[in-house]
């Protein structure tokens, strides 16, 4: 059931949106699912193709065991049944980066069966989606249409690589889900080690299925929207793709099952009419594979060495740290990144290192477009700040300038708090000399004060931390103030 | 099984076989021919036999995760009718 903020209204009612996600995730792994050739990212064009790859005649495909591991974690991943007894099949079409005329996946018995993502929405709630299956399959090449102006060309160092097409029920109502889908599913690949989830370098690719009905009303037509490479993307097209649907219907039109593409460009979708006849694949069982029967102890030893999983990691980081469920799930979103919060909390106040780590290190790691890994402040570093606020060297406002310089510089906290005389002072009689200089520069407002006007406070709160260029520990000067204009 | 016109130049089209419309009535003829003679399978009683991917009783084997091929794109190419700058190329086939 739709939240009503996600329905369409359209003119004769309100419109809900059914989705379904396809997601293509390229496993990691060192050779091709069928073949001994490298799997490495961007190498010169063919230099990574074997015979059985270029699909000559006579080559047989030997399957890739670590292929087949990885495939089987990530279903343990997603909680999913994993059928011990897989078999591989035939897709049959044409196109120029095929060169076998099929392609080899996973039909009627795919690998993993059902398992279910769930969705952590900015709002704070949760959504369950229900994982179909998620089967193993060779990629195709790869065509290149703008080199030519008459020919494409075809590169097949990707072909035969291995994917997991990851299918989810129709489960979602809007885009915004759907973007939380993949980046959930995103994470825990990551997490699993099992894709690298990069869309940009299309290792993990999404075909979206999107159709329409009014509230109650049985299924839809759907649309496939394919090969949407960034999750942007996926929210715009089926924005668009929607809207599109309603107004047909409502104009009294049917809507066609169909494939059709994305223009980033023009931020439509259009309908890929080549495709039409494509949808006749006649799967049969490849003949030059036998069917894959997994050991339910190798199945066991896998789910042994799972590692912990975003949704165990953000209860534990609630429990152990006493963090809000909002503020681990900021942290369990990268693994890399919860690693290095539990470094920084490691010993240290945990809720004011994640304030560190999630506001002051992102902040800045946003704004210099870096990621977590290439981080100029190491976990230890960002530790050693920490320290100094809490022995009382420094204040926590202080603390954020040395944060930049670090980030900035790459220095260490403590020696950018000794260069640049940081050290918080926190000498009574210092502080004091600084009161009772402002005091008598400001005797009116001492009187002020002194007649009931407590707001002054913080005015010379100010004061006081300005004369001591910021650097009076806060707590001391309060206090020292608040006793000396008492009188 | 019988097999018309209309369906002959469709598993034609999907073949990519260019099949002139005088000659579907003939193909359809001979390929409804050779399903009734597969379709004697149908006589074995297969009740209660689980469906077969292979007729043989074994696993499927396995490689391990290492790269032991590749690096020849000049072997690769050396039978394509085209090929550019280590590409094969092919008449557009762009949307």
């Amino acid at each position: 059931m739709s939240e009503e903020k996600n329905l369409i209204e359209g003119r004769t009612g309100k419109w809900e949106i059914i989705l379904g996600l396809e997601v293509h995730a390229q496993v990691i792994s060192e050779a091709k699912l069928f073949s001994g050739a490298s799997t490495t990212f961007g190498a010169d064009p063919n230099s990574q193709v074997s015979l059985v790859d270029a699909a000559f005649p006579g080559m047989l495909p030997v399957i890739n065991k670590r292929c087949v591991e990885q495939a089987v974690r990530t279903g343990l991943g997603l909680k999913a049944e994993i059928n011990l007894k897989s078999v591989f099949d035939r897709k049959n079409y044409f196109y120029a980066d095929l060169p076998a005329g099929y392609q080899i996946s996973q039909y009627t018995q795919p690998i993993v069966g059902k398992g279910t993502i769930t969705l952590d929405m900015p709002d704070g709630s949760k959504r369950h989606v229900g994982i179909t299956r998620l089967h193993l399959e060779q990629d195709a090449g790869k065509s290149l249409h703008d080199q030519h102006p008459t020919k494409s060309y075809i590169d097949l160092n990707r072909s035969g690589i291995a994917l997991m097409e990851i299918v989810s029920e129709p489960d979602m109502r809007s885009a915004e889900e759907a973007a939380a889908y993949l980046k959930k599913l995103r994470s825990i690949l990551r997490y699993l080690g099992t894709c690298d989830g990069n869309m940009e370098e299309g290792s993990m690719r999404c075909d979206v299925n999107v159709s329409v009905r009014k509230l109650g009303d049985p299924l839809g037509t759907r649309c496939e929207i394919k090969n949407v490479n960034s999750i942007r993307y996926v929210q715009q097209a089926i924005e668009y793709e929607a809207r599109r649907q309603v107004e047909i219907i409502e104009d009294g039109g049917t809507i066609r099952q169909e494939t059709r593409l994305y223009d980033p460009g023009k931020g439509e979708t259009r309908s890929m009419r080549s495709k039409e006849h494509a949808h006749d694949y006649r799967y049969f069982p490849d003949p030059d594979l036998l069917p894959l029967v997994l050991d339910p102890n190798w199945v066991s030893e896998i789910k042994a060495t799972l590692p912990e999983l975003p949704d165990e990691k953000r209860a534990r980081f609630v429990s152990q740290y006493g963090l809000s469920d909002y503020d681990a799930g900021v942290l369990v979103g990268e693994k890399e990144t919860a690693e290095y919060y539990e470094a920084v909390a490691k010993g240290r106040d945990a809720k004011l290192a994640a304030n560190w780590v999630s506001s002051e290190l992102f902040g800045q790691l946003n704004k210099a477009g870096k990621w977590i890994t290439d981080s100029p402040v190491s976990a230890e570093a960002l530790g050693g700040l920490i320290d100094l606020i809490a022995d009382n060297t420094i204040s926590g406002r202080i603390a954020k300038d040395v944060f930049a310089a670090m980030f900035e510089t790459g220095k260490p906290a403590k020696q950018i708090v000794e260069e640049k005389g940081l050290r918080q002072v926190t000498d009574t009689g210092a502080i004091d000399a600084a009161i009772d200089d402002i005091m008598a520069k400001n005797a009116d407002k001492v009187a002020e004060y002194r007649g009931g006007k407590d707001k002054l406070l913080g005015f010379f709160v100010g004061q006081v931390m300005k004369a001591t260029g910021g650097k009076a520990n806060p707590a001391l000067l309060n206090e020292r103030l608040k006793a000396k204009l008492a009188g | 099984m019988s097999l018309d016109s209309k369906t002959v130049a469709h598993i034609a089209m999907l073949a990519r076989i260019k099949v002139p419309e005088a000659e579907l009535p003939a193909l359809a003829k001979e390929l409804s021919g050779i399903m009734t003679w597969i379709e004697q399978l149908n006589e074995v009683d297969t009740t209660g036999v689980e469906p077969m991917a292979g007729v043989l009783h074994r696993n499927l084997p396995q490689r391990e995760d290492k790269v032991t091929d590749g690096g020849y794109a000049d072997r690769i190419l050396l039978n394509a009718p085209d090929a550019a700058h280590g590409f094969f190329t092919v008449p557009k086939v762009v949307e």
